[in-house]
């Protein structure tokens, strides 16, 4: 990825965070971390097809999912279930939204959400992978970009 | 005008997103006929409700979104179908419209936006 796909990606998950809740979400300085585990509470992954080829990340722990699913969903309290889907939904909104900048050929799959600090998802070591961090109303959260 | 007994199905795989939208919906105006989590899910409810209004997510299993739009039209050409997608290129939204739905609204989306939208198609009815 160059400077520009990194600053766009940043830019659409400040914009979702904005739009959903009315407070910004503050991203720090994205890395590169290949072959390490990354994985928090719950996982939204989406597949990516087309002329890139790779995997979108949104990591999250209960906490911040169940602030966020407040806000959406206020009054209604959000359930476990709520939250599940949520993380996959964040992680398919930001997907389709990178399209404006990736074209067309950016193909999304629909979303996966596992839930459970598992062990065994690791990040690839051939392909560089981007970890953007998140942090909104006190919460840390990842994203993950992993490309070919 | 009226409101009364417009029919509504909200058709997205996100659970969330789907009861987000039910909240933009004033009940007393609109009736919910079904939610669905895919497309063929979607086609099923469709026949058996015949909506008069459907928000249609585009990115869905079983079925893609676009596909079901044109199915729903083929069944009945005067349904107005809101597509609500994440999918928020430009040639997406106009792939949509093309296909023949009334509007496009890209997510994150607002309830309000989907209620103007839905307010704004229902004076034809």
């Amino acid at each position: 990825m160059n400077d520009s796909e990194i600053k766009y990606v940043i830019e659409t998950t400040i914009n979702f965070f904005s739009e959903i809740t009315g407070k910004t979400a503050v991203c720090g300085i994205p890395s590169i971390k290949n072959g390490k585990n990354f994985v928090m509470e719950y996982t939204g992954i989406i597949g990516i097809s087309g002329k890139r080829k790779g995997s979108i990340f949104f990591t999250a722990n209960e906490k911040m999912l169940y602030a966020l699913a407040h806000f959406m969903l206020e009054p209604e309290t959000p359930t476990k279930s709520d939250i599940k889907d949520l993380v996959g939904e964040i992680a398919n909104t930001i997907s389709g939204n990178l399209r404006k900048s990736f074209g067309v050929d950016f193909m999304i799959s629909v979303p996966v959400t596992i839930e459970g600090a598992i062990r065994d998802i690791k990040l690839p070591n051939t392909i560089e992978s981007y970890i953007i961090p998140i942090k909104w109303n006190n919460f840390k959260s990842y994203l993950v970009i992993c490309l070919e | 005008m009226s409101f009364n007994n417009i029919r509504v199905l909200i058709v997205d795989d996100s659970a969330i997103i789907r009861k987000i939208i039910q909240r933009s919906l004033p009940l007393e105006k609109y009736e919910l006929v079904g939610v669905a989590a895919n497309g063929l899910e979607a086609l099923k409810l469709f026949k058996s409700t015949m909506p008069q209004i459907v928000t249609l997510d585009i990115t869905m299993p079983e079925m893609d979104g676009l596909v079901v739009l044109e199915e729903m039209l083929r069944i009945s050409p005067d349904v107005k179908v809101i597509v609500i997608s994440a999918l928020t290129d430009k040639a997406t939204g106009i792939k949509a419209i093309k296909k023949g739905a009334k509007s496009f609204i890209p997510k994150p989306f607002t309830t309000t936006e989907v209620q103007k939208i839905i307010l704004k198609l229902s004076e034809g009815l």
